[in-house]
């Protein structure tokens, strides 16, 4: 047959590999600013952009969308041309897909610091930047299935399943999470309230850590290691068993974040199942990837990529094996709300993610630009100090999260609670500050890195089009041994697609479907009623402030729990929060029920100068709630928006509800003179002690009986 | 305080737990008979495909 010339697209990939660079620094940067925050609150400069519950969503952000999501596309813009041996389908949509994903980032980083977020964990964006990310999505999805179509290898290779995989699940995920109503330009309200919210956010948020963080990386593994070992990978039939089981169970496993909260058992326990059941396609990969290496660990000590991908993958195994044990209900008792967790998502994203990245960079730079590495020394200095860092950031957080949890959970003789929460925060801040010693020397073995690159790239002659040679895909293709199913289906991406989307929808549905339908399954409490115009208003700026990164609103029914909170949470009492606001890390104390528990002036002072009323706390001050002043002006939007959502409203409050809040906050004002502090008209902080001073304070209204009986059947765990 | 589960409100709520365990132990066994069956010469062939 005719043999065609062409040739591959490297500038696309250059692109995102340049973007990659900047964003590492960039979200890394803001990583460890917010961490020295929380030993260090001065830090912030005074600014609310710098603030904790701000900064920390531009590294979260920056991090999986800037740095892992350019890392995605710089490996499928260059694995999957070679893969199809054919050009990506069009260049116009590369670009379109470069410049169109920077410029939501640009948006995304600017907003989050200006507080526009819809208050929703790793979906923080608002919804104008979420419809733009669906329309860039789309582009990369025409431009990936384009390639698969006009491709010269009749088989798909399992590397591009799981970049199908992830686009397909990706894009389920992003628009069932981004169901929200807007308000104005820059602010919504998710679609969904209390439970329901929480459930699809951590389905959500779970599984973009699946199919964000793993799969795409994964497909990248199954491309990029046996390049650099120059082998092939060490079991093709693993690949596929692990490819299908994994997509299939991931899905499932969400409700895990939900542990003992007011989520109903059966999906408590679905989650749990699935999880535990997810080690074994997890450790089937990372066995796939390491035993590609058998007999070729002398290359690994000589080569720096290999080094890199070899910590990945272990890092991948140990998260993985992690992952289902926090899944069990008594681990999780311990580890949830700790620095467990965050120890946790950083072997992931330290690890797995990083050093992938930085592997592939090391192996795609010095080839694109038809050179070789500046420094092999530099490159085994970075691969050392990366190492090391993420050791000394991990450890020490590991140590937190247990010593921390450990003592909230400890009662003196006298049947008492032994430490008060600020004891078990202040007890851990040595350990915080080492955390940050590791994030920066991690930092800085990435500074090396680009430093090394750019000293490649100086050297080296950038190929932009690399010239190749293949024969246009035959009509009729050699049959091996009996025709079969999977067979058929590995060279049709259209199948492939609508086949792993069928594998997470049933996942999808089976965990999210009861909740929606079965009315029961979400108790009402009669005493429970909407947010006052300035409640609202006062909720909306601790959404605005990311007051939810440090304090949940989520007793569980532990005996340590209800002594130092209160009565544990019921799913009754969140239906009208949208978006809830459960939190997943209690850095500061639990605040359900706040609400009564100290006077308005406790808050007035705590929020000016928080070290005042608690010596040694470690938050912020929130100097400016006492100059800005509350928007008025969409009181009356919000409102409507609310009663769309099908909060219950009386007739008409939405024409009122100003006047009502200028009398809620005459009342405020009221008791604040009483203890002799005066504030002016309309007032952020008065909205939001108003805010605050409600919550919890409904079920106390509500008989005995109705709470027990919507209680979600929870009986109080000793520890 | 009563004991009142969920499970028990939500009518025949086991067969989501159930269905799911039987839905994925179907699909995971034919995957793993098929990845077994898969014929040497073409598994050989796709395994070298990024390497080419």
């Amino acid at each position: 047959m005719q043999v065609e010339k062409f040739y591959y697209d490297n500038k696309t990939v250059k692109w995102f590999a340049y973007a990659v660079l900047v964003w590492a620094v960039v979200g890394m940067l803001a990583g460890l600013w917010a961490s020295i925050e929380l030993f260090y609150p001065a830090i912030n400069l005074g600014m609310p952009a710098t603030t904790f519950g701000r900064m920390r969503p531009v590294h979260t952000n920056a991090v999986i969308f800037a740095f892992v999501g350019n890392g995605i596309f710089m490996g499928v813009y260059y694995s999957l041309q070679r893969l199809c041996k054919a050009r990506m389908f069009s260049d116009l949509l590369s670009k379109l897909h470069f410049w169109g994903w920077q410029a939501i980032i640009m948006t995304g980083a600017i907003t989050l610091w200006l507080g526009k977020t819809s208050g929703k964990e790793y979906a923080e964006l608002e919804w104008p930047i979420d419809i733009a990310i669906t329309i860039v999505w789309v582009i990369f999805g025409i431009n990936m299935f384009g390639t698969l179509i006009k491709r010269r290898e009749k088989h798909i290779y399992v590397a591009i399943w799981f970049y199908i995989a992830t686009w397909v699940t990706v894009a389920m995920l992003h628009i069932v999470n981004s169901i929200e109503l807007p308000v104005t330009m820059w602010k919504s309200y998710s679609w969904y309230a209390g439970v329901q919210d929480a459930l699809v956010q951590w389905w959500y948020g779970h599984n973009a850590v699946a199919f964000f963080l793993t799969t795409p990386y994964l497909g990248m593994m199954y491309y990029f290691l046996p390049k650099a070992a120059n082998r092939p990978i060490y079991s093709y039939r693993l690949s596929i068993i692990h490819f299908w089981s994994l997509i299939f169970i991931y899905i499932w496993a969400g409700p895990h974040h939900l542990l003992y909260t007011a989520l109903p058992d059966w999906a408590q326990s679905l989650g749990v199942v699935f999880s535990v059941m997810l080690i074994f396609p997890s450790w089937g990969g990372m066995l796939n990837g390491l035993f590609t290496l058998r007999g070729a660990w002398d290359k690994v000590k000589e080569e720096p990529v290999l080094k890199f991908l070899v910590v990945a993958i272990t890092c991948y195994g140990m998260a993985t094996f992690e992952g289902p044990m926090l899944a069990l209900k008594n681990v999780n008792a311990i580890s949830h709300f700790t620095d467990w967790t965050i120890a946790h998502v950083h072997v992931g994203a330290l690890g797995w993610n990083g050093f992938l990245t930085f592997g592939v960079l090391y192996w795609l730079i010095p080839r694109m630009w038809n050179t070789t590495l500046y420094s092999k020394k530099l490159a085994g200095t970075h691969f050392w100090i990366g190492t090391i860092g993420i050791i000394l950031y991990v450890v020490p957080l590991y140590w937190a999260g247990f010593t921390q949890s450990m003592m909230w959970k400890t009662f003196t003789e006298e049947g008492q609670l032994k430490f008060q929460f600020l004891e078990t925060v202040t007890h851990v801040i040595p350990m915080y500050v080492t955390r940050s010693l590791g994030g920066t020397l991690y930092l800085i073995g990435t500074l090396i890195m680009v430093y090394n690159l750019c000293k490649t790239i100086a050297k080296g002659q950038f190929v932009a089009n690399e010239a190749a040679e293949a024969a246009p895909l035959a009509q009729v293709v050699p049959t091996h041994g009996r025709s079969h199913w999977h067979r058929w289906i590995e060279k049709r991406p259209m199948q492939m697609l609508v086949f792993s989307l069928i594998a997470v929808l049933i996942g999808g549905f089976i965990e999210l479907v009861p909740t929606f339908l079965v009315k029961s399954n979400i108790p009402t409490i009669s005493s429970v009623k909407p947010y006052t115009a300035l409640e609202l208003h006062g909720r909306d700026i601790y959404v605005r402030e990311g007051c939810y990164l440090c304090h949940s609103q989520m007793i569980r029914p532990f005996r340590d729990e209800v002594a130092r909170y209160g009565e544990y949470s019921k799913a009754g009492e969140f239906v009208y929060d949208h978006p809830f606001q459960w939190g997943s890390k209690r850095t500061g104390p639990d605040l359900a029920r706040i609400g009564g528990k100290y006077p308005d002036s406790w808050h007035y002072n705590h929020l000016l100068d928080p070290q005042s009323m608690s010596p040694g706390s470690i938050m912020p001050s929130y100097v400016w709630l006492f100059d800005h002043e509350v928007d008025t002006v969409i009181t009356y939007k919000m409102i409507r928006s609310m009663q769309t959502l099908g909060v219950p409203y009386a007739e008409g409050y939405a024409e009122r509800a100003n006047e009502d809040l200028v009398k809620q906050e005459q009342s405020i004002k009221a008791t604040l003179k009483g203890d002799k502090i005066s504030t002016s008209q309309n007032k952020e902080i008065v909205a939001l002690i108003a805010y605050l001073q409600r919550m919890g304070q409904d079920i106390k209204a509500a008989p005995k009986e109705q709470t027990a009986a919507t209680n979600d059947g929870h009986a109080v765990m000793g520890n | 305080m009563k004991f009142i589960n969920y499970l028990e409100k939500i009518g025949g709520v086991s067969i989501y737990g159930m269905a799911s365990l039987f839905i994925f132990g179907a699909f995971f066994l034919g995957m793993l008979v098929w990845a077994i069956k898969a014929d040497k010469g073409m598994i050989e062939e796709i395994r070298q495909i990024p390497l080419d």
